[in-house]
């Protein structure tokens, strides 16, 4: 998560491309989340041109000019080259989450939660959320619907922007209380069936721990490995070529 | 209302989806083009209120990792850690606030308030950017613009709509003592 380094981000993408390819994920069910994060990717790298057009310069210490842009800014290699990292980092991870994402089931995800250590009521909460996720957007839809019927203005930008938010409110507020009527019937029908009166749970959907999971443990723990040995032979966490 | 721990649990869930549906899908368009009025911060005002600030960090915890999640750029550690933060202090007040058992006038909204300025200034003022320069490593104008555009439309939005969901929850639900055994 620390590391800049150039050459590990570099093999890390190329590994999570095989991976992508490896797990047989259609690309047509992920090319929106593609989309989105290739936007954002290329969003924030300009956004830190645009604020800091020499950061590069005092990450690396050095200068090497290429050419003059507008006004005081220059082009510089070394901005290049950490634009370049800030890059990497995001295609590195970038197809691991979409993977991690469309490859999981929400509940054998609360179950493993638990296993790896997070309290299970926390992990149970994870798993509402995910569970009401569609219900609430469901919900949220009609409430929308229905008090458009009745002439509420929701996103029209001829309305100042205070009225906005009161509108905002009277769309919530249904929400917040059909909601809250929705908290109190699930936590009595949890307390009925005893939640939360051991200090541990099974879980339905428990998965044993495979040779494969132990293999794919070992492989995260060589990367931090590498990421951490790197950063002490760098010296930091960048690479750093100009020197 | 009952503190009992499954309660928690189940608001802690319910509220994470709010949070998510509201942070994902419903945006409400600011003077500034391009960005949006964050409505989940309200919503996490007026929950961590109601519940608490445990209730707090866990429901933005959990809910902005969900909407980093499902855009599928990874999560964006140092914002959801803010957001967890915001969510904590703002749960504080909940003891000062007891939303559920009385109601929601002049002294308590300026205590709502103060609680949910401090938590939006010290979550996009400082833990914010400071996480994004120590995760992310990038450039410290950049991120404190950033993390200060966010906090200021973050107070705006909580000070309006928050507000109106406190003082419209209290006055939804009946107050305490308001039944009188008949002679």
């Amino acid at each position: 998560m620390i590391t800049f380094d150039t050459r590990l981000l570099a093999a890390l993408t190329v590994l999570a491309v095989v991976v992508m390819i490896v797990s047989k994920v259609r690309i047509s069910d992920v090319k929106v989340l593609f989309w989105f994060s290739f936007v954002f990717m290329i969003l924030n790298t300009f956004l830190i041109f645009v604020f800091s057009p020499e950061h590069g310069v005092t990450v690396y210490g050095t200068r090497h000019e290429i050419c003059h842009l507008v006004w005081k800014v220059y082009l510089v290699k070394e901005q290049l080259f950490y634009l370049l990292n800030i890059v990497l980092k995001y295609t590195s991870t970038i197809p691991v989450v979409i993977l991690f994402v469309s490859t999981t089931d929400p509940s054998e995800f609360a179950s493993s939660l638990n296993r790896i250590g997070v309290s299970y009521k926390i992990a149970y909460s994870v798993s509402l959320a995910l569970r009401y996720i569609p219900d609430i957007q469901r919900e949220y839809h009609d409430i929308s619907i229905a008090q458009q019927a009745r002439g509420l203005e929701m996103a029209s930008r001829k309305q100042s922007f205070l009225k906005r938010l009161k509108n905002a409110a009277s769309m919530l507020f249904p929400l917040i209380i059909s909601s809250m009527n929705r908290i109190e019937v699930i936590a009595n029908a949890m307390e009925l069936r005893g939640f939360g009166k051991d200090k541990k749970r099974t879980w339905y959907s428990a998965r044993p721990f495979r040779a494969a999971d132990i293999f794919s443990v070992v492989v995260c723990v060589l990367m931090l490995a590498a990421s951490i040995v790197l950063g002490i032979i760098n010296g930091g966490r960048y690479f750093n070529p100009f020197v | 209302m009952k503190k009992s721990p499954v309660i928690l649990v189940v608001a802690i869930g319910i509220g994470a989806a709010l949070f998510f549906v509201l942070g994902r899908f419903v945006a409400i368009p600011t003077p500034i083009p391009n960005t949006n009025f964050s409505l989940q911060y309200a919503l996490l005002g007026f929950m961590a209120g109601l519940f608490g600030p445990i209730a707090g960090l866990l429901i933005a915890f959990i809910g902005h990792a969900l909407i980093d999640f499902s855009y599928g750029w990874g999560i964006w550690w140092s914002w959801v850690i803010a957001s967890a933060v915001a969510g904590f202090i703002m749960g504080l007040a909940s003891k000062k606030l007891a939303l559920s058992e009385e109601p929601f006038d002049g002294k308590k909204i300026i205590i709502f308030n103060l609680f949910q300025i401090v938590a939006h200034l010290v979550a996009w003022g400082v833990v914010a950017p400071v996480f994004d320069i120590l995760i992310y490593a990038e450039p410290a104008n950049k991120v404190f613009t950033q993390g200060l555009v966010a906090g200021a439309s973050n107070i705006v939005t909580t000070a309006v709509v928050g507000t109106l969901l406190c003082f419209g929850y209290t006055k939804a639900r009946p107050a305490e003592g308001s039944l009188k055994k008949e002679d």
